[in-house]
């Protein structure tokens, strides 16, 4: 059937692009956000679509974006990460800390926290292959872990950033923000890694079929583990983003952001199957600023904030059921 | 009738003398019968004195088999034969207990199926090891990819790809950028072949090729063999079509019981003759005897025209009080699926059943359990039994899902001591977990599961299959026990002693239809030429 329709799809560029967006994974949150827009559109007005209202609505999508872009690698390759809100808090405090308002200590702050990071990442990645326990297990183990550590050691906001740091969280380039602009480049550095490296396309194979892969020749170990480094590393990301957004570290910045699993329900809203070797990063973009849009919506309009949460759990499960029914449909 | 001319057949294993096979000329012109083979080069592959064991059952016992460049080797052998096997250990998936492998003269070991493919060999299972996510492309150069500065190369990809493709006539729905999930099985098929002679294959084994084709499939793949063979690729080629090994293979080795009963040139032998190197044993175990024909009471179960879509077709069959239907027919022939439909798991599109004379819809397991009809399935471990529990919650487990009761406890007139009486289960206790019994008595507490529902209609798929001869005629006892008190049976199985020994009637089935009955004393070389479709060519011939 697919064969027959592809044969008699017009030719060309666009026609070869429209083709591939109908065939892509994520098609549908495309279709989702640009309703969603309208929608927001006709309940707001033209103010919705201003230049600050959609600043703040990619700002309100930095942190997240970072987060859900590295749970993308982890979930594509069959795995997830449970820990990464306390990679963002450990990461935030540990920055701080170092930096202590000392702008010399910017750099050294930097390569500590991301090393950190991929540590955290790396212990993940070793106790799910190597152990074999299971991700949901050990994440959440980890994520345990580390909440004890900041609770035990910290209890108020620790440190300080410098005020050059804090260009990264309120700093333009001409009318972009340096946070869109780091968010921008990380998606667009996972994008290249999934779609233009040996690795990325390890990390699907490895998430449709571990022994496939494994027969093919490829280190599916290796694979998983990097994937846990870099999503780790990405949450550390989103770390340092907040902690120049709020001037010091504080244990609890990453559980309150609810990276955890909000990073996992925008992957999903995406598009990427949870069992791995479906979906990209384009999509979990897409679910992230539909969240996002979603929060802006609802603080302009000042209606009860509850509510976002029962219309957050609808589009979830919604987005689970589309990508369900048109996964039977092609069969 | 047909020619008997007698076939001419290398000595069998034992009869080799030792030392001669060392030399490869002389173990090139050993059987000195295949007609244009030069004596002077080693074989492409030689394998010599395999052994395999599995928990101590031997399952391949100082099996050789040969295969030159060019040629397509057929293995013929039923089911538990040791075909697959011994395919395993050439793919190193398995590693033998004994014997060597020889590619060119040279001994090699393979510790991973990795190992085998870089040697060139390459398996083409049943079961296709693709993404279906990824595309054409992917899936074949997946762990070699083509880089170009750390990038990987797409472009090179897909057109290696295409040259594959192109070399092996596939037609225009396929491109290098097309998802595996939207193939058709005979176009995954393809890709798996584009996939090991892209690891520059020398020894191509495929398993089965043709059971999911269509015959305009077939004839297809078969172009494509021969295609491989013109370029001087070995192919072993597993089947128990035996109108296959005729159109394509040159020479034909049989396998029976792990062991190698002869090699033979394919113009060289007769359908019949081969069937009866498959079959020809004796009969090592004792069967309960038959249900005598009055003892037969009425019609239990009655499908007429049951059909599935593209699985099933025209199924009429009958069961009666107190018969065992034997249901015959090589794998993929729709044996389990027709025992599926019965049972509700996946339904009859069209047709009627009937049970106790009542027209029926079974749309779902429950609905048929409720009509006390019990199912053993083909895979105990993972359809009969839940591994972790006991063998109490074991037993009970169908009747708790019929929710009968209010509490925790089932209906006074169920005692499930009486029941693992009944089957006769060997354990320490009834709480012991059942992933820790012997497959003899995992299967006696499936049975014991039905029994606790009082069924009076069983499906029973290759209800033997790997249990030991102790446990199997326990299994078989207690099959005849149960009809003698009016049960009816409907018997799966691939073991053909097993379809005589116990059968009252024998239905044979072939490309998911009923082509006909036989009475119980059937010999085993009818079944099998019934099955194999053979029938119909002899008696035209």
């Amino acid at each position: 059937m697919s064969a027959a329709s592809a044969r008699l799809a017009p030719s060309g560029l666009l026609a070869g692009a429209r083709r591939r967006f109908a065939a892509s994974s994520s098609a549908p949150v495309y279709v989702a956000l640009g309703a969603m827009m309208v929608v927001s559109f006709v309940l707001i007005g033209p103010r919705f679509l201003g230049y600050d209202n959609v600043l703040s609505i990619l700002q309100r999508s930095v942190a997240l974006g970072l987060v859900a872009a590295g749970q993308t690698l982890a979930i594509l390759v069959g795995s997830l990460d449970l820990s990464v809100a306390y990679v963002v808090s450990v990461t935030a405090v540990l920055a701080s800390v170092v930096m202590q308002g000392n702008p010399e200590m910017m750099i050294p702050a930097v390569i500590v926290v991301l090393a950190v990071g991929g540590l955290i990442g790396l212990t993940n990645g070793l106790i799910i292959t190597k152990l074999g326990v299971n991700a949901f297990i050990a994440t959440l183990g980890m994520a345990l872990i580390l909440r004890g550590l900041l609770n035990a050691t910290f209890d108020n906001f620790a440190g300080s950033v410098p005020r050059e740091f804090q260009v990264l969280g309120y700093g333009n380039v001409g009318p972009v923000p340096y946070s869109v602009l780091l968010l921008g480049m990380v998606v667009a550095a996972v994008w290249f890694l999934l779609r233009h490296t040996r690795f990325g396309h390890h990390v699907y194979a490895v998430g449709g079929s571990e022994e496939t892969a494994r027969l093919s020749g490829v280190r599916s170990h290796r694979v998983i583990i990097s994937a846990h480094v870099l999503c780790s590393v990405a949450a550390a990301l989103a770390g340092l983003f907040i902690v120049s957004r709020l001037g010091a570290g504080a244990p609890w910045v990453g559980p309150d952001g609810g990276y955890d699993l909000e990073s996992i329900a925008a992957v999903v809203v995406g598009g990427t199957a949870l069992a791995g070797g479906r979906g990209g990063v384009f999509g979990t973009l897409a679910g992230v600023f539909i969240l996002a849009t979603l929060d802006n919506v609802f603080n302009l309009l000042q209606v009860d904030p509850f509510i976002k949460d029962t219309i957050r759990g609808i589009i979830l499960i919604s987005a689970v059921a589309v990508y369900a029914l048109r996964l039977r449909g092609s069969r | 009738m047909t020619d008997e001319r007698e076939p001419v057949l290398d000595a069998a294993p034992t009869d080799r003398p030792g030392p001669v096979v060392e030399s490869p000329q002389q173990a090139g012109t050993a059987g000195g019968l295949v007609p244009g083979v030069s004596g002077g080069q080693a074989p492409l592959l030689e394998m010599r004195g395999i052994g395999k064991k599995f928990f101590g059952v031997p399952v391949l016992v100082d099996v050789d088999i040969d295969l030159r460049a060019g040629e397509v080797h057929a293995l013929l052998g039923e089911n538990g034969a040791g075909k697959s096997t011994l395919m395993k250990i050439l793919a190193g998936a398995h590693q033998p207990d004994g014997g060597e492998i020889r590619l060119d003269g040279e001994t090699v070991q393979f510790h991973h199926p990795r190992d085998a493919q870089m040697k060139g060999v390459s398996i083409i299972y049943q079961e296709f090891n693709l993404l279906p996510e990824r595309t054409v492309a992917q899936n074949i150069f997946l762990g070699r990819e083509p880089r170009r500065a750390f990038v990987v190369d797409t472009a090179r990809m897909e057109a290696l790809t295409q040259q594959l493709l192109t070399m092996l006539n596939v037609e225009a729905g396929v491109s290098p950028s097309t998802l595996v999930r939207g193939l058709s099985v005979a176009q995954q098929q393809t890709v798996e072949i584009a996939k090991a002679l892209s690891y520059e294959a020398r020894i191509l084994v495929m398993d089965e090729p043709t059971a999911a084709l269509s015959i305009h499939e077939t004839l297809a793949l078969f172009e494509r063999v021969r295609l491989l063979q013109a370029q001087g690729l070995g192919v072993l080629y597993i089947s128990h079509r035996l109108k296959e090994i005729f159109e394509l293979a040159q020479r034909v080795t049989v396998l029976k019981d792990g062991r190698k009963v002869a090699t033979a040139d394919v113009s060289a032998v007769t359908t019949r003759r081969l069937v009866q190197m498959m079959v020809g044993r004796d009969l090592d175990h004792y069967f309960p005897p038959h249900a005598a024909p009055e003892a037969r009471g009425d019609v239990r179960l009655a499908i007429n025209g049951g059909a599935v879509h593209g699985v099933l077709q025209d199924i009429n069959l009958e069961v009666r009080a107190g018969e065992i239907v034997g249901l015959a027919g090589l794998e993929g022939s729709g044996r389990t699926e027709l025992a599926q439909a019965l049972f509700g798991v996946r339904p009859f599109n069209s047709g009627t059943v009937e049970v106790n004379g009542k027209r029926l819809r079974l749309r779902s397991p429950r609905q048929a359990l409720k009509r006390r009809m019990g199912f053993v399935t083909e895979d105990r471990k993972l359809e009969g039994l839940v591994l972790p529990l006991s063998i109490r919650s074991n037993s009970l487990l169908a009747l708790r899902g019929l929710g009968r009761w209010f509490h925790g406890d089932v209906p006074g007139h169920v005692s499930v001591q009486d029941l693992v009486r009944r089957v006769d289960i060997r354990a320490p206790s009834l709480e012991q977990e059942v992933r820790f019994l012997s497959g003899g008595n995992q299967q006696k507490v499936v049975l014991a599961k039905w029994l606790a529902t009082d069924a009076q209609i069983f499906i029973f798929d290759e209800p033997t299959r790997g249990i030991d001869v102790g446990a199997k005629a326990g299994i078989h006892e207690l099959m005849r026990e149960l009809t003698n008190a009016g049960a009816a049976i409907l018997m799966i199985s691939s073991e053909l002693p097993e379809i005589i020994g116990m059968s009252d009637r024998i239905v044979v089935m072939r490309h998911g239809g009923i082509v006909g009955e036989l009475p119980a004393d059937s010999g085993e070389d009818e079944i099998m030429l019934m099955a194999t479709g053979e029938h119909d060519l002899e008696s035209a011939a």
